[in-house]
């Protein structure tokens, strides 16, 4: 199953991803990320918070977990309004994706992201901790790709330091999947830099 | 699973004779060429025989939507704006998500319509839309970024289903040649048409027009 793996990872999958940020776009206007190591600090808050709760959801909608109690679980862990649309517009277009691929047991269409990953990886004859991998990876890859367009960082600097976070992202996944307690980590200051963003006139990523 | 039950849903299934979606029509080309101007002119020339609305792509998400709700040629909520992440392209071409859940949460919306435009953010010469998305599409280029533009080619010009060549009111004052610019157009197009276009001349667009009201009647 590791090419069906490799797909639904792979940022270039049509679901979504590019136009979101994962909170970068609101950092770097504020001055808060401003390079390579800057970003390093983000990613690595980003993954251990976000991309920990991320993971586990999936890893329970994968596992067949009942997606309505997940949809509660999550809106409850996701504070920032404009963090939850975010969700649901990404979720959307993952099944959007992920139906035209495989059969999903939903006829649901619109989902928070983590939650729709499970359901399209479980799809798709993937484990949970497949699922759990694919989401903490997406929490990094995200951000640090949106960081190249708007810090025009190095893209090789860039993907050295999404390698370095690969034991992270691979223990974060594994965390997720066993975790018996659907964790509850936040990150505040990305709740705030969303519902700033929301409201700017100009802005280029969707979140 | 039961692979003999799956069909693979078509995710954007094709316009059909009952106008079971509107029929979308993507408006591509570069920067400044005059996109929105004739998004603009064309809704003042349809809006009155088709229920229509409008996607807009610019990078700086509410600048198109708001020229056209400034001039007042479409409430605002007939006109839905799509974040692109800085690569414009990318949300016309490789991933339509965002572009197709717009067209159908404003054919949800508003109930049935006859046509919606999908204006893509300004981009080079090679950005083209995804047949997923768009049913035909306009390439718009203008006189003032000379006359080689069609020379030049790339997949906007050479496979676009209409070439519009726009602002020919300005070719005498930057020494653009129109005759070198539609016989470039011909090489490079074959039978596909291309139409001259000064929206400041003819603020109706009135080929475009013709054009797009011929489609739907298809
Ligand atoms: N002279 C002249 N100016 C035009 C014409 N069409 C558009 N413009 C102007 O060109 C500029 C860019 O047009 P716009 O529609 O915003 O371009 P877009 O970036 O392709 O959407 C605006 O200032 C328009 O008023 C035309 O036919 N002639
Ligand atoms: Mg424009």
């Amino acid at each position: 199953m590791s090419t069906t793996l490799l797909l639904l990872a792979d940022g270039r999958f049509p679901a979504g991803g590019h136009a979101h940020s994962g909170g970068l776009e609101a950092a770097v206007t504020a001055g808060r990320v401003r390079d390579l190591d800057d970003l390093d600090a983000f990613l690595r808050g980003r993954l251990a918070t976000v991309g920990l709760v991320s993971a586990a959801f999936a890893a329970a909608a994968c596992a067949g977990g009942d997606i309505h109690t997940l949809e509660a679980g999550l809106d409850a862990r996701t504070l920032s309004p404009a963090l939850r649309k975010a969700s649901r517009a990404q979720g959307r277009a993952l099944l959007r994706a992920g139906r035209t691929l495989w059969t999903l047991p939903t006829a649901e269409r619109e989902l928070h992201h983590p939650v729709a990953l499970g359901v399209v990886a479980a799809a798709a004859g993937l484990t949970p901790a497949e699922a759990a991998l694919t989401a903490a990876y997406g929490t990094v890859t995200g951000p640090a790709s949106a960081a190249v367009r708007l810090l025009g960082l190095d893209p090789y600097a860039t993907h050295a330091l999404v390698a370095r976070l690969a034991p992270d992202c691979d223990a974060v996944a594994a965390r997720a999947a066993t975790v018996d307690d659907l964790p509850a980590c936040s990150a505040p200051l990305l709740d705030i830099g969303a519902e700033t963003h929301a409201t700017w006139e100009v802005r280029l990523f969707a979140s | 699973m039961h692979p003999e039950a799956h069909t693979h849903p078509d995710p954007h299934p094709a316009r059909n004779a009952t106008g079971a979606r509107a029929l979308r029509i993507g408006i591509g080309g570069p920067v400044g060429s005059g996109k929105t101007a004739l998004v603009a002119a064309l809704c003042r020339t349809l809006a009155a025989d088709l229920r229509l609305a409008v996607v807009t792509n610019d990078i700086y998400t509410t600048e198109d939507a708001d020229f056209l709700l400034r001039n007042g040629v479409l409430p605002a909520d007939r006109i839905r704006a799509v974040e692109t992440g800085c690569c414009p392209h990318t949300a016309i071409r490789d991933d339509i998500s965002a572009n197709l859940d717009a067209c159908e949460d404003l054919e949800a919306d508003l109930g049935p319509l006859d046509l919606v435009l999908v204006e893509s953010g300004g981009d080079n010469l090679t950005a083209t839309f995804s047949k997923g998305l768009v049913d035909r599409q306009i390439f718009v280029v203008d006189v003032a970024g000379g006359d080689k533009v069609p020379r030049k080619g790339g997949p906007g010009v050479t496979t676009a289903d209409l070439l519009v060549v726009n602002k020919t009111d300005l070719a005498p004052l930057v020494g653009a040649d129109l005759s070198v610019m539609a016989r470039d157009a011909r090489a490079r197009r074959g039978d596909l048409p291309t139409v001259f276009l000064s929206l400041v001349e003819d603020p109706a667009a009135t080929p475009v027009a013709d054009w797009v009201r011929g489609l739907t009647k298809e």
